[in-house]
C-alpha cells in the first residue's frame, strides 16, 4: 500500500482545527500523538453499544466486551511479533510497565552486590524505578555514556555488563531521537548473562517492531504515543520470566484463589492485571494497531525519514549557526524527534512565540534530566514529527522560529 | 487572543537583557533556592538582612525571560526596604498574579516596573515562571529570620 499523506491527515480530525485564523501545527507527537477517527469511533461505538466489564460476568454483553479486550491483546502481540498473546500485559502506561519490571522482576532478582546497567539517555521512567529499588536493595547502577553526537558509547560495554543482572535501555531517545541498535544490545546483555529490558515508547510507534528478532526479554511501550488513547500501556515479557515473577499489584482479577491464610495467583496475563482494566482504552488501542498496520510501519518510518531530512536541511539552511540541533545528523541513526537550542532564546520563550502561530512543541527537560545535564542545557525546544506531519509544517516551524529570533534579539 | 506584546512588555525584555543585582553573596548572607520542576528554571536569592532591613540582594540562576526579569525587578523593588515591606510586596505580587493566599494584600503598594507583569495573567502557564523568584525570596527571608 502506498502512503498518501493527505489521506492520512484527513483521518485525524484535530488536524483540521483552525485557531485565530491559523491552522494547528502539531509537533509534539513524541509527547503524545493525535488520534484518528478509527480510534475515536471505535471507543465511542463501544461506549454507546457494547460497554460492560470484562473477565467476570456471564451475560452476553460481558462476554463480547471480554472478546474485544482480549482481541486487543492478540492484535498488540501480532504488531510486535510476540510469540504468545498471554505475554502481553496491559498497564496504566509505559511508566507503570517499567515499574512493574523493576519491582516485580527486580525485587525477586536483585540484592546487595548485584548491578544493573542503564544509559545516559534514559527517560526518568527507566531511571527512577531502579533508583527506588536500589535504595531498598543496595544493588548498584552502572551507566553507558554517550558519544558527542548523541549515540551510545559502547567502548566499555563489556566491562559495564560484566556481572550485571539486567541491561535496561531505550530503543530510541525521546530527546535526541537516537535509534539504538537494540538487537546488538540484547545480544551483548545475554552474552554477559543479563536480561535485556527495552523501553520502546519512542520506537514502537514509529517503525516496525519484532521482539523475537530483537531477542529482548521485556519491552515496555505506550498506546497514547501510537495514535491510541491514553490510560493504557503495554508490557511484553518472556513467558518464563513473567511466570517466575511475583505479582505487582494485588486485588481482583489477578488471583486464582484467596483464603484467609493467603492467595494464589491467576495465570498470565491476569496475574499482572489487578482490578478493573482500561477496557474502552483497550478497544481504542486495538483500532490504533489496526490503523497503523493498514498504513504499514515501514511506510511510517519512511515518511519520518523524509520529513526528518527535510527538517534538518531547512532549519540548518535558514538558521545556520543560530540553531544547535542535538544528536546525530544521520537519518539512519535517528528518528523524527529534534531537540534544539535557538540562539540565546530560552526554550520557554521560543515555545511561547511558536504558540502564537499554533505551532505546538515541547519546551523543557523532557523527563530526561541526566541527559540534559550532559547536554549542558536546563531545557531544549523539541519538535517531534509523526506520520501526519508535512514539510509545510516544518516551514511553519521555521517561520515562527525566525519571529522568535527577531523578538528576543539580545 | 492576547498577543506577545501583552506578555513581553518592553520593561520585561529590558530586565531580561540587563538583569539587575545579578550575582552571589558569601555568608553571612543567607541563600534561598527555587526550582520549577516542570521546566527546569532555577533561581538563587542571596540576602543580607540587618536590623529588619534588606541591605543587599543578589540573584543567580537561569530560566526564561519571564522568570529572570521578574527576579531582576524583584531585587530592585525590595533592596533597601524593610523585611515587612518585602513580605507585603510578595503578597501584593502574588495577588496580582492571581495566586490566592490567605489574607488581603495591601493593594496601595506601588508596583512600579512590576506593573509589567500584569500581562502574565493572560498566559496562565507562565504564572509559575513569574512567581518563582518571589517564592524563593520568601524562603530566603524565612531563613534570615531564623
Amino acid at each position: 500500500m502506498s502512503f498518501d499523506l493527505q489521506r492520512v491527515r484527513a483521518d485525524f480530525p484535530v488536524l483540521a482545527e483552525v485557531i485565530n485564523g491559523k491552522p494547528l501545527v502539531y509537533l509534539d507527537s513524541a509527547n503524545s500523538s493525535q488520534k484518528p477517527n478509527a480510534v475515536i469511533d471505535a471507543m465511542t461505538s463501544f461506549l454507546q453499544h457494547d460497554y460492560s466489564p470484562t473477565n467476570r460476568s456471564a451475560y452476553t454483553m460481558a462476554a463480547h466486551a471480554t472478546d474485544l479486550y482480549e482481541g486487543a491483546r492478540t492484535k498488540v502481540a501480532r504488531f510486535i511479533n510476540a510469540p504468545r498473546a498471554e505475554e502481553v500485559v496491559f498497564t496504566k502506561n509505559a511508566t507503570e510497565a517499567l515499574n512493574l519490571v523493576a519491582h516485580s522482576w527486580g525485587s525477586a532478582n536483585l540484592s546487595e552486590g548485584d548491578s544493573i546497567v542503564l544509559t545516559h539517555m534514559e527517560h526518568h521512567a527507566n531511571i527512577v524505578p531502579w533508583q527506588m529499588l536500589a535504595a531498598e536493595k543496595g544493588f548498584t547502577i552502572r551507566w553507558v555514556p554517550l558519544t558527542s553526537d548523541g549515540l551510545l558509547d559502547l567502548t566499555n560495554i563489556n566491562e559495564l555488563l560484566t556481572g550485571a543482572s539486567a541491561f535496561s535501555f531505550t530503543a530510541m531517545s525521546n530527546v535526541l531521537g537516537t535509534i539504538n541498535p537494540v538487537k546488538e544490545l540484547c545480544a551483548l546483555a545475554h552474552q554477559h548473562g543479563a536480561i535485556a529490558i527495552v523501553d520502546g515508547c519512542q520506537s514502537v510507534p514509529h517503525m516496525p517492531t519484532d521482539v523475537q528478532d530483537w531477542d529482548a526479554d521485556f519491552v515496555a511501550f505506550s498506546s497514547h504515543k501510537m495514535v491510541g488513547p491514553s490510560g493504557i500501556g503495554l508490557l511484553w515479557g518472556r513467558e518464563n520470566l513473567l511466570d517466575a515473577m511475583p505479582p505487582f499489584l494485588g486485588g481482583g482479577n489477578m488471583i486464582s484463589d484467596v483464603k484467609l491464610e493467603g492467595f494464589t495467583c491467576a495465570d498470565l496475563p491476569a496475574k499482572f492485571e489487578a482490578g478493573t482494566q482500561p477496557i474502552t482504552e483497550a478497544v481504542g488501542l486495538a483500532a490504533a494497531v489496526d490503523y497503523l498496520t493498514a498504513i504499514g510501519m515501514h511506510n511510517v518510518r519512511q515518511h519520518e525519514r523524509e520529513i526528518t531530512a527535510y527538517a534538518l536541511e531547512t532549519l540548518t539552511n535558514r538558521f545556520g549557526d543560530d540553531i544547535v540541533i542535538h544528536g546525530s545528523r544521520d537519518i539512519n541513526q535517528r528518528g523524527a524527534t529534534l531537540s534544539f537550542a535557538y540562539r540565546d532564546v530560552h526554550p520557554h520563550d521560543v515555545s511561547q512565540v511558536l504558540d502564537q502561530h499554533n505551532v505546538c512543541v515541547r519546551a523543557g527537560h523532557h523527563c530526561a534530566k541526566p541527559l540534559m545535564r550532559l547536554l549542558g542545557a536546563n531545557a531544549t525546544v523539541r519538535a517531534s514529527f509523526y506520520l501526519y506531519n508535512t514539510n509545510d509544517e516544518v516551514d511553519a516551524l521555521a517561520d515562527a522560529l525566525a519571529e522568535a529570533g527577531d523578538f528576543f534579539t539580545l | 487572543m492576547p498577543g506577545l506584546e501583552d506578555l513581553y512588555r518592553e520593561i520585561i525584555l529590558d530586565h531580561y537583557k540587563n538583569p539587575r543585582n545579578r550575582g552571589t553573596l558569601e555568608p553571612p548572607a543567607v541563600r534561598g533556592e527555587g526550582h520549577n520542576p516542570l521546566c527546569g528554571d532555577e533561581i538563587e536569592v542571596f540576602l543580607i538582612v540587618k536590623d529588619g532591613i534588606v541591605e543587599d540582594i543578589k540573584i543567580a540562576g537561569q530560566g526564561c525571560s519571564i522568570s529572570q526579569s521578574s527576579a531582576s525587578m524583584m531585587g530592585v523593588a525590595v533592596k533597601g526596604k524593610t523585611v515587612e515591606n518585602a513580605r507585603a510586596f510578595i503578597a501584593r505580587i502574588k495577588h496580582m498574579l492571581s495566586i490566592d493566599e490567605e489574607g488581603e494584600p495591601d493593594t496601595s503598594i506601588a508596583l512600579g516596573d512590576l506593573e509589567a507583569l500584569t500581562g502574565v495573567v493572560k498566559f496562565p502557564v507562565r504564572i509559575k515562571c513569574a512567581v518563582l523568584s518571589w517564592n524563593t525570596l520568601a524562603e530566603a527571608l524565612d531563613i534570615a529570620a531564623e
